[in-house]
Parts: structure tokens; sequence; C-alpha cells
């Protein structure tokens, strides 16, 4: 921290020491030298303060960790041994030995291109039905109070009826991530919508939009700070279901591994899976945020 | 005397919520000739919105007519273009896409090109042309309120209604922007009608000045003809007697025959 501190005390005093090598020309050469990496250094200094202190959070947890596990008769490993003991996995994550013996890689991909369908198909109903929820008092008075309470049934809970409606895994697990991934899409695009200020209505009014422009040119662009908090809400719900829904039922999936691991007591390698699950499901919410950012530029100035 | 453009005749408009009914405006009559500035103007709640919304379209006509060009009015329309209070631009488009967004809708047979320099045309009109990449959260309350009229007259409409145009603008923007509008309507000979609370603006802008008398059941109470001739400047009238007489007689109704009262 101390050294942060310093890097502080010489961000302020770098503009000092230009101004006096304005005013003072007669100033000795190694001051001038001085300002010169002095104009690169912010930046580098910015990303260091945002890196550094999770990085130094981290360190701190490791070496907790490390002296935990470390007593006698720990039942967990410590990182050291965790790394000793899934050092093939850590280091080669796309072999494939056959069967499900397979890179952390390969089950990433498996779970991700689920929550991608089922996601995607999510996110088009979950927009569709919310706009005509949002835009009309009948269809919301009809609809709100089952969305209301189907939306608080745990996403598991679905996967029995969805077994038993399916009968394979496959189209279960994408049904599971579905009807998790949907709820908050639809009802923040429905109160999007009914948030639509009535200016934005009556410009469409007079200037005579069809029911199609009406949607795509006003409702939309609206409702769009709305939809994509819904739809990041959405793509975190449905990466926390994916792996419980892959436990139970099996196949390729980063879910199956880490029971599959724990089944053969491989508690290092479930510990290497969790922090995969960890960054990836990170990973997800940072590029729906980021799409969401670049989509609704102007509106969330406003 | 010509033949109306524009004609209100015993206009009446009630809300209804539930049982309440509650009558805003009665028996309003009005003709309005082509490239006639009207002002219209009345205390804060008396149904000022409530008539620009009615000839504009957006809300019903409880009973009676508005007549435009001997069509009736029976909802919004491009040809009855409204400037809202606040600007109401869409802040995900820029300045240019939102005139881009009328010109569009009501110049679609028209070919890109001349669909585009009908946009800079009113965009330089209003003089935004320079700020055209701009969103709206990047430019000024009077800047937005600038491409609201520029949003409007690309619909080249019958009339142009506005609502409290400058009303959240300050007095230097205000003043420069009056004269903008003057200079318009003098080019364009648009038909205006202009919801004001400032008797200035109104003296200085209209060419009748219609006065409204407190709500519920509002109606007109009287009409100033103000008879100065065009175009006007700001600084000369100060000291001119039909100017100061106008301004005299809004003041007098305004503040004597209909104080201002809270609703009851
Ligand atoms: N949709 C509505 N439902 C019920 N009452 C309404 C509605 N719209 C307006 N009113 C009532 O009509 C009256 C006139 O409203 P209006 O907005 O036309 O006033 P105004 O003259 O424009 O006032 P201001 O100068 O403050 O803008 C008010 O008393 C208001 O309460
Ligand atoms: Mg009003």
């Amino acid at each position: 921290m101390t050294n942060a501190m310093r890097k502080q005390n010489l961000l302020v005093a770098t503009p000092i020491t230009t101004l006096a090598v304005q005013q003072a020309k007669v100033l000795a050469l190694p001051q001038r030298k001085l300002t010169r990496p002095a104009i690169l250094k912010p930046a580098l200094r910015r990303i260091a303060a945002v890196t550094l202190p999770p990085l130094a959070v981290l360190a701190v947890l490791l070496v907790i960790w490390q002296i935990a596990a470390s007593q006698a008769g720990s039942s967990l490993p410590p990182p050291t041994q965790v790394f000793t003991d899934s050092r093939d996995l850590i280091l080669h994550p796309f072999f494939d030995h056959g069967g499900n013996d397979k890179g952390l890689g390969f089950h990433i991909l498996a779970s991700l291109s689920r929550v991608a369908i089922g996601y995607s198909i999510a996110a088009i109903v979950g927009i569709a039905l919310g706009s005509l929820v949002g835009q009309s008092v009948y269809f919301m008075r009809g609809f709100d109070p089952i969305f209301q309470v189907l939306r608080t049934v745990p996403p598991l809970a679905w996967l029995p009826i969805s077994l038993a409606a399916f009968r394979d895994g496959q189209p279960s697990a994408i049904f599971v991530i579905f009807i998790t991934a949907v709820w908050p899409v639809i009802i923040n695009t429905a109160a999007g919508i009914r948030n639509i200020p009535q200016d934005y209505r009556n410009v469409a009014r007079v200037l005579q939009l069809n029911p199609f422009e009406y949607f795509t040119k006003i409702m939309v662009p609206a409702a769009a700070p709305y939809i994509f908090t819904g739809l990041r809400i959405g793509v975190g719900l449905s990466w926390l279901a994916i792996v419980a829904a892959e436990m139970l039922i099996g196949g390729v999936g980063i879910g199956f591994f880490i029971w599959d691991a724990w089944n053969s007591s491989l508690i290092s390698d479930i510990i290497v899976a969790l922090v995969y699950v960890g960054l990836v499901g990170f990973v997800l919410d940072r590029i729906i945020a980021f799409i969401g950012h670049v989509v609704t530029r102007g509106t969330a100035v406003n | 005397m010509q033949k109306p453009y524009l004609s209100l005749s015993l206009v009446n408009k009630s809300f209804q919520r539930g049982q309440i009914v509650s009558e805003v405006l009665k028996g309003i009559s009005l003709d309005v000739a082509k490239g006639e500035y009207v002002s219209l103007i009345g205390h804060s709640g008396c149904g000022k919105s409530t008539l620009l919304n009615l000839i504009a379209g957006l809300i019903p006509i409880t009973s009676g007519a508005v007549i435009l060009e001997d069509k009736h009015v029976r909802g919004p329309g491009p040809d009855r273009a409204v400037v809202f209070q606040n600007h109401s631009l869409l802040p995900w488009l820029t300045v240019f896409e939102n005139v881009k967004l009328a010109v569009d809708k009501v110049w679609r047979s028209e070919n890109a090109p001349t669909r585009n320099a009908r946009i800079m045309d009113c965009l330089n009109l209003v003089h935004m042309a320079h700020a055209k990449d701009k969103r709206p959260a990047e430019i000024s309350g009077g800047m937005k309120q600038r491409v609201g009229i520029a949003r409007a007259l690309a619909m080249e409409p019958k009339v142009l209604l506005l609502d409290e145009p400058f009303g959240a603008l300050d007095a230097l923007t205000r003043a420069h922007l009056q004269d903008q509008v003057m200079q318009i309507h003098q080019a364009l000979k648009n038909t205006v009608i202009m919801i004001t609370h400032d008797v200035d603006e109104a003296v200085l802008l209209s060419d009748r000045i219609v006065m409204l008398t407190n709500g519920p059941a509002a109606t007109i109470g009287e009409i100033h003809e103000v008879k100065l001739s065009r175009p006007r400047k700001r600084l000369e009238l100060v000291t001119d007697l039909t100017y100061i007489r106008a301004r005299e007689a809004v003041l007098k109704f305004l503040y004597e025959r209909n104080k201002f009262v809270e609703a009851a």
C-alpha cells in the first residue's frame, strides 16, 4: 500500500515539475528528463490501480488458505497441492482421452453451448413477451401474476418435469437454462416499455409510425437500458443453473465434471473447475454488460 | 376576412376518472387564418396544453369540432407538428437522426439525397447543422429546442403547434430563439399556434393573442390583435405605443380580471 501511496505522490508532483520547467528555463537538465517518463506513467498507474488491489487480496487469501489447509487433519488440499494434483488440468485444458475424459476447456465449451442456446431463446421470447405485457394493460393483468409465481420456482425444480417432457438430458438442460433466464428478461422489458415517456409516444403518433416502426424505432431503443439489465441478470442465472443441471443429467459439461470429480474424490480437480466456472461466469456477465453499454450509449447518459 | 384555415367550433373537453368528470375547456371557438401566428396565454393549469393537444389530435374532443382545411381533425398527424415543452428528442439518436426520423416518414416517396437535403435545410434554418452528429445529451437546452423545431418544420406542417417552446430557457437564449422563430415565420409563412406564459413573447411574436380564462371550464376570455408590422425589432418596440397597449391589455386580463386562483 505504501507503494501505491508513493505513486500517488508522484502523480501529484508531476505537473508541478513541468510547471517549474516552463517557468524557469535555466533549470538543470536532469529535471527535464524526469518529465518525459512522467507522461507515460499515469496510464500505467491507472492499470496498476485497478489490478493491484485484487491481486493483493488474492495473494493474502491464498496464503491464509495455504496455512489453514496445511494443518494436520485438514480435509481440503492447500493451493500448492491443488497445483501439483491437477497440473494436467490446469496446463492442458484441451486434451481428449475419449468418452467423458476430456480437458476442462471441452467441458466448459459444452456447457457454454447449452447456455448459448437456452439463453438465446430466453432473450428472444423474453423480449417478445415482455413487450406484449408492457404494451397492453390486459396482457399485463393476465400474465403478470403468473410470471410472478413462476419466476420464484427454483431452476432445478424444473428439471424433472422437463426430463419427463423431453425424455432426454440435452433438451432438458437447455429448457432449464431458458426457464431460468427468461423471467428477468420479461419483467425488465415490460418495465422498460411501461416507462417509455408519453412524449416519445406522442412523437410516434404525430409521425403516424406503424406498429412495426414504433417497435423498432421507439420501443426497443427506449427500453434498451431495462432490457439489458434483464439480459445481464439472465445470463448470470443461466450460468448458475447450468452447473447444477449438468450434475444431474451427466454427459460432457462442467457441472458433470465437478460431480464426477467428487465421485472420484478428486478434490483438487473440483477446486480448479470452480475457478474456471467463476471466471467464465464473470466474462459472460462482462460481455453482456459491454454489449449493453455499446447499444445504449446515448441513452445511459440522459 | 378570408375563409378560416383552421377552425375550432364550440370545442368542449372534459376528463373522466371513474365517477368524477372534470370539465377543462368549454365552448372554445376560434378561427385561424393561413400564415397567422396565434399565441395562447393563460394561467397555469387553465387548459392550454389540453387545447393544443386537441388540435394536434393527441386527445379526443368531448364535443365540438376542429376543422383544418375543410377536414375534421380525428387523430394526430404530421400536418399538425408539435414542438413539446421538454423538446422530446429521442436520446439514442443524433440530432441529424432525430430530424431524419420525421423526414424519412413524412417524405418517404422522395429519394435519399432529396431527403438528406431536407434534413440539412431544416438544421440550417435553426442554425444547428454544426451539431448534427451530437446526441441530445451533448447539447444545451436551447439547442435541443431548436432541433425540436427543426424536426417539426421538416414535416412542413399545415399548422405548427408550439407548447411553451422556450419555457425552460434562460432569458438570453429565449430572446435569441424568439428572433429565430420570427425569421423562420417570416420566410416560410407557417401557420403557428404557440402557448406561452410570457406576455412580452406573446406580443412580440403574435398576430393575435388568445387569452384563456381560469379553469375549470376555461374558455376564451379575450382576443387581442397585435397590429404591428413585420419584421419586428425587439429594441424598437420597447417604446412603440401599439406594443405597449397590447402588453397592457394582456397584463390587465391576466392580473386584474383573471387573477390566478388555486384550482378548488
Ligand atoms: N389526462 C388528464 N386527465 C385528467 N385531467 C387532466 C388531464 N390532462 C389535463 N388535465 C387537467 O386539465 C387541466 C388543464 O391542464 P393543462 O395541462 O392543459 O394546463 P396548462 O394550461 O397547459 O397548464 P401549464 O401552463 O401549467 O402547462 C388541469 O387542471 C389538469 O389537471
Ligand atoms: Mg401546459
